[in-house]
């Protein structure tokens, strides 16, 4: 044993407690250029757009980590299944039991070659 | 129609869980068919970083000599981190080389391959690019019971049923086969944490540089208090050239405060803490996987007649704030359902399935879950997302601060003056010690 180390960092020593200041990374859909999709033809994930037209906490706008569900103009939802993590996140979140939940036929999908 | 292939035990899941046992029942003498729907094994799975990998010695006596290792971890660390500092213990130990490791940095399509590789090698076939869709019961039906037993597996593939005398399901924390076959009933948006990791490329000597590492030394860091209104954590892990960063979670609490997790990624790696060790990283993959945070007592039924559940798929991940670990629980979860399995295939009729449920309960998986149960919704809790690392971070940052001309207030002062500025009473504060020691005692 080397021995533990406690350590201390204070950036802001004289900044009364304000938050540090946040760098923004680039938007997701330029963070998914970094993931492998092979995108199946058919659609593993399908939404009932009618139960969205009538859901108003959308939790799956803030919780989709790839941000596959945008909310349209007109109110309604748009979801496109093609970059996705294929994680659960959304059929778990959401509280309407709008989505249809699969995963892509064997093989396709994402593929993450470091993980 | 061809008549579908028969094996004594088919696993569905080529992940940690299900490679273990495969290889575990091909061991007892069982003939094993492993299922992925990946094209490779680990194609499709993302975890923080570090495997600690004594387990696998059960099943590799010579796991190190081939073992798929980014780094091996000297240092474990866990930080502090308030608005505007950070607070830092981290434990070098020069135990844990090459000789006697603790944990390893390693990545999934790495790891996950070589330990189906070795189940290959022992004499598992493998499948790779095909999705389990559903269980096949005796009475035809998809719907196991204990008068009903699973008899195998449909396939997407072109007559793609398999009968199996025994099925384990190590599909993960979806588990949509354990779901459909009703073992989950409890199964609750509040047993699950979301994840969500960036590999940034740094290079070798930047990361041993910034890190102070040498060679094939590495170091973790798991992070408190870093994911603002959020319940959660994060984590920094050190591989060869790349380092993965990434944030674990509450799903429900995203929506709360609307809040995007890409948005708490970029606030952990703005923290002055840790934006000079991340300089001018690029992004390698963008990845996210949810992790169960299941207490034992919510744990899915793990086993019915001919079908058995094994890893994430059971909630055997071990998720307690101090340690996060999945992978070996699902190795040692999986060994278990492995050698069961190929017991229970030579004597169908008079196996008593429980008889797994209970060998789960008994390993170290089952003892490390019950031991630290409390500890889940605890590290969750507002007082150890928020208030003690404030805390923690006010006092240290206190004492260190020199405050000529005036003279030093002393520990035992400073730390009565910053309780006395934070709502913290002194029967909270011994009342949540008493929690913590419960927890993790
Ligand atoms: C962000 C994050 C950080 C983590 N950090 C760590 C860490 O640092 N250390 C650690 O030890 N653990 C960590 N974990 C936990 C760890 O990843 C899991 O506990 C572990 O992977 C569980 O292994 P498993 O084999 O049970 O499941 P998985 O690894 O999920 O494997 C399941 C496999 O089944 C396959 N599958 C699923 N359904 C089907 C189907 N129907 N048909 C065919 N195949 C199917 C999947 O493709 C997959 O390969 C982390 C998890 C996350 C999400
Ligand atoms: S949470 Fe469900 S119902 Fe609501 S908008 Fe999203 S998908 Fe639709
Ligand atoms: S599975 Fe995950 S990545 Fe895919 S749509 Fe749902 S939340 Fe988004």
């Amino acid at each position: 044993m080397k021995g533990s180390l406690v350590d201390i960092e204070n950036e802001y020593f004289n900044s009364q407690g304000t938050p540090w200041p946040i760098r923004g990374g680039p938007e997701v859909s330029k963070r998914l250029d970094a993931t492998h999709f092979n995108v199946d033809t058919k659609a593993h994930i399908v939404i009932d757009t009618q139960v969205c037209n009538g859901c108003q906490s959308r939790p799956c706008l803030w919780a989709c980590p790839a941000e596959l569900f945008i909310a349209k103009a007109d109110g309604g939802i748009l979801f496109n299944y093609e970059n996705c993590f294929e994680c659960g996140t959304c059929y778990v979140v959401c509280e309407g039991g709008a989505i249809n939940w699969n995963y892509p036929s064997g093989g396709y999908g994402v593929i993450f070659y470091l993980g | 129609m061809t008549t579908p292939s028969s094996y004594d035990v088919v696993v569905v899941g080529a992940g940690p869980a299900g490679s273990a046992a495969a290889l575990a029942a091909k061991r007892c003498g069982a003939s094993v068919l492993l299922i992925e729907r990946g094209p490779f094994p680990g194609s499709k799975n993302v975890y923080g970083g570090v495997v600690y990998p004594r387990i696998l010695g059960e099943i590799i006596p010579k796991w190190k000599e081939s073992v798929p290792v980014e780094r091996w971890i000297t240092r474990r660390s866990t930080m502090i981190m308030s608005e505007n500092s950070s607070l830092t213990v981290a434990v070098d130990s020069e135990k844990w080389n090459k000789e006697t490791p603790n944990g390893i940095t390693t990545l999934r399509s790495n790891f996950d391959r070589w330990l189906a590789q070795n189940a290959v090698a022992g004499g598992v076939d493998l499948v790779c690019s095909t999705l389990a869709t559903g269980l096949i019961c005796q009475n035809g039906s998809d719907k196991p019971s204990t008068a009903n037993r699973v008899i195998g597996v449909r396939t997407d593939r072109r007559d793609g049923d398999v009968l199996a005398k025994v099925v384990i399901l190590a599909d993960g924390v979806n588990s949509l086969l354990a779901k459909s076959a009703g073992m989950y009933p409890n199964f609750a948006i509040d047993h699950l944490t979301l994840g969500v990791k960036e590999v940034l490329y740094l290079g070798r000597e930047r990361i041993e540089e910034r890190f102070c590492l040498e060679g094939d030394d590495g170091c973790d860091l798991e992070i408190m208090g870093c994911t603002d209104d959020i319940a959660g954590g994060g984590f920094l892990y050190t591989n060869q050239d790349t380092v993965s960063l990434g944030v674990v979670l509450s799903i429900g609490d995203l929506a709360t405060h609307h809040t995007r997790p890409e948005m708490l990624i970029d606030r952990l790696k703005s923290h002055p803490s840790l934006a000079g060790l991340l300089k001018g990283g690029t992004l390698k993959e963008y990845s996210a996987h949810m992790i169960p945070e299941v207490v034992i007592g919510n744990w899915p039924q793990l086993s019915l007649p001919g079908v058995l559940v094994a890893g994430d798929a059971a909630g055997s991940c071990l998720a307690s704030g101090l340690w996060l670990e999945g992978v070996n629980m699902a190795i040692g979860s999986g060994i278990a359902a492995g050698r069961f399995a190929a017991n229970a295939a030579k004597d169908l009729e008079s196996t008593k399935w429980s008889g797994y449920d209970q060998s789960i309960k008994e390993s170290f998986v089952g003892k490390n879950h019950r031991r630290f149960q409390r500890a889940p919704e605890l590290v969750m809790s507002d007082s150890l997302q928020r208030i003690y690392p404030k805390l923690a971070n006010n006092i240290a940052s206190s004492i260190f601060t020199v405050t000529d001309p005036i003279a030093k207030k002393g520990v035992l002062q400073t730390v009565r003056s910053i309780m006395a500025d934070s709502d913290i009473s002194a029967t909270k504060l011994a009342l949540d010690a008493l929690k913590i020691w419960r927890a993790f005692r």
